[in-house]
């Protein structure tokens, strides 16, 4: 995994409730090897129409938001399926961050295993920005993970809470695996106690 | 000073902690791990790690989502992607020395039907699996929840997993459930209450007389939907009737082990004077046989509602989410939900195929004959589900009044093996996603119970089945 970098990048509007994981990625496309570019499958059915058109009024296709890295969205964002898939989609495609007032708690730990980065900003301000991003297409937020700061358009800065331990993964691009394998005697211990206490397990 | 009582939620979590850090994060042992068609990606990661299943004896593996339900030949999968999907369970399942429900053996299903079934899912357990369904365990008095790839990687490595404790909300529902209302409509009803996220970050537990009144059959649909409001987890307390499902499976404690079980069991129920972070109540007398009219499992409404209008919802965003939701489903606002007709029924999933369910099914079916109309189908929720309504007649029934007859597996409820409704197709579904696109591009989903999907298949349209279990 890759070190998490400062973001300044165009953020993409998406105010919207409850964008389930189908909407990320449609279930056809998840038996496609992890390295085919799952870009091309991200929100595919909002984003072509059924000839593989790219649906002219579907935000990633406007001019201004194609090299989008951010994006704002609404509340219970991911919510649904399990599919990491959906962060394959989201990651090759370009994005690093998404912007919500809550995720589907499963979308949430798939993104921080992935290297990308859920904030968590409390509605008002979630719709703020996205509301800033609305009426001036293409203009940058700054995603500062090592401070917890969002930084919006208009230079107001928005502090995000996030696990020291998944903070610490994500900047320094450690796979939580390493790091649990350096665990094997907790874990055999525990297993040795547990197996004297549930003997039928 | 007198510490205070503890939920069922505490009781599991603090046995299967391992390491707990400041920052709150807690390394959770894992008891049993169900893996599927799904988790060819993570045996690739294990693969690229160069790493074994720790515990292979506490890993069980069936293939789910990709298998045909015409027959039991792979050959018959015409995506080769798809083929290789069911044929990497089985080489990794021998690779690893993991027990195997193959698509020979009849024990194979639906890995939230084939667990409980098979007794691996216990009271007391951590269950997890790549499968945000995974919380239907908890119907037993399990810790169970759906988790991703990376974490089933991390689970075959290791046999734990690094998690927050989710915070305690108890949704209590009492009272005696009227005739033709199952929990099917308990779960919608709730969901359609507190909302899709109204549980997000929380493990709920299901309490009540009408709980309690379930089967464990009801208790595991009820718990199967909780990731539709959001939660990762749903648990009923183990009681009698765990117990008495549990006697006598397959991969239950037998003998003295079995006493020593029962016994720990017993302790798990939540005491008297835990406290919840959050609690909802219903009463079971307001709920009817339900159908969800638009693109979330929250919109759902009783089956003699109306399609709401969206100009009379105040708030914008919903009335606009509503609008769009509508749109997608060619409903117009103010339509009787009664009467909207169908084209095709399915009766399986993980929320609903097991034997009860086609029980229910079939009696509404008896006698009565599929509107000409109308494509059905029923996929029993494992080998062993269809066997035993084989050998109680209700594969006749079914097949008299015209339905199609399949063998197990995902199926319709999220077409991945290629069983899908048709865009523009409204279908009346089991099971438990009406999402954009779930059963297929442009399909229309409304989830009901198996009575109801039955009674919308001889009728031709959404009827309240209560009319049809009359005399």
């Amino acid at each position: 995994m890759e070190p998490y970098a400062r973001l300044d990048a165009v953020a993409a509007p998406m105010p919207v409730a409850n964008v389930d994981t189908d909407q990320i990625i449609p279930a056809r496309f998840l038996r496609r090897p992890r390295n085919s570019g799952y870009g091309q499958y991200l929100f595919h059915d909002l984003r072509f129409d059924d000839v593989g058109k790219e649906r002219p009024d579907f935000v990633l296709n406007q001019t201004p938001y194609r090299g989008a890295r951010v994006l704002i969205a609404d509340k219970n964002f991911g919510c649904g399926s399990s599919r990491e898939h959906a962060v394959y989609a989201l990651w090759d495609y370009g994005f690093r961050a998404v912007i919500a007032p809550s995720y589907g708690d499963i979308f949430y730990s798939n993104s921080l295993k992935n290297g990308f980065l859920p904030i968590v900003l409390p509605a008002d301000a979630a719709a703020y920005l996205c509301g800033q991003v609305q009426q001036r297409p293409g203009v940058h937020i700054v995603v500062d993970l090592e401070r917890q700061q969002v930084t919006g358009p208009d230079g107001r800065v928005y502090r995000f809470e996030i696990d020291a331990f998944r903070k610490h993964c994500l900047l320094k691009g450690i796979d939580e695996l390493d790091f649990t394998l350096g665990h094997r005697a907790d874990i055999e211990a525990f297993e040795r106690s547990h197996g004297n206490s549930t003997p039928w397990l | 000073m007198t510490a205070a009582g503890r939920t069922l939620l505490d009781k599991i979590w603090d046995r299967h902690a391992i390491v707990q850090r400041d920052d709150g994060q807690t390394l959770l042992y894992v008891d049993r791990h169900f893996i599927h068609d799904g988790s060819r990606r993570a045996f690739e990661v294990l693969g690229e790690r160069g790493v074994k299943v720790r515990r292979p004896d506490r890993t069980f593996g069936t293939p789910d989502h990709y298998v045909p339900t015409v027959g039991r030949d792979l050959a018959t999968i015409d995506d080769p992607d798809a083929r290789l999907m069911v044929e990497a369970i089985t080489r990794n399942a021998v690779a690893h020395g993991v027990t195997l429900f193959g698509l020979d053996d009849p024990r194979q299903g639906i890995a939230h039907v084939v667990g409980p079934e098979q007794g691996i899912s216990q009271p007391g357990m951590t269950i997890v699996c790549g499968d945000s369904h995974t919380s239907t365990h908890g119907a037993l008095g399990a810790l169970a929840f759906g988790i991703g790839a990376s974490e089933v990687s991390h689970v075959l490595a290791t046999q734990t997993l690094w998690q927050r404790k989710p915070k305690a909300k108890r949704i209590t529902v009492d009272g005696p459930l009227g005739a033709g209302v199952t929990a099917k409509d308990v779960i919608l009803a709730i969901i359609a209450k507190i909302g899709a996220d109204g549980a997000v970050g929380h493990a709920i537990e299901y309490a009540g007389s009408t709980i309690r009144g379930l089967s464990i059959e009801g208790r595991l649909t009820v718990c199967n939907m909780s990731i539709e409001a959001g939660a990762r987890a749903g648990m009923v307390a183990p009681d009698d009737t765990t117990i008495a499902y549990l006697e006598g499976r397959p991969y239950a404690p037998k003998g003295e082990q079995w006493e020593k079980a029962v016994s720990f069991w017993s302790s798990l129920p939540s005491d008297n004077d835990a406290r919840f972070d959050s609690e909802v109540a219903l009463a079971a007398a307001s709920i009817a046989p339900m159908v969800t009219w638009g693109t979330s499992p929250q919109d759902a409404a009783a089956i003699t509602g109306c399609v709401p209008d969206p100009t009379e919802i105040a708030d914008s965003a919903r009335r606009s989410a509503v609008s769009k939701a509508l749109d997608y489903m060619g409903l117009t606002p103010g339509t009787e939900l009664s009467g909207i007709p169908v084209n095709r029924v399915f009766i399986g999933s993980c929320t609903n195929s097991r034997i009860e369910d086609l029980r229910v099914a079939a009696r509404v079916a008896t006698g009565r004959k599929v509107a000409a109309s109308v494509r059905a189908m029923v996929v029993p929720g494992s080998g062993l589900v269809k066997r035993q309504a084989e050998a109680e007649g209700l594969d006749r029934i079914f097949k008299a009044a015209g339905f199609d007859w399949r063998e197990a597996g995902c199926s319709m409820c999220v077409g991945m093996n290629g069983d899908l409704v048709a865009a523009g197709e409204r279908c009346a579904s089991t099971s438990n996603r009406n999402f954009v696109g779930r059963q297929g591009k442009g399909a229309r989903t409304h989830l009901v119970s198996p009575a109801m999907a039955a009674a919308a298949a001889v009728t031709g349209a959404f009827t309240d089945v209560r009319a049809l279990l009359q005399g």
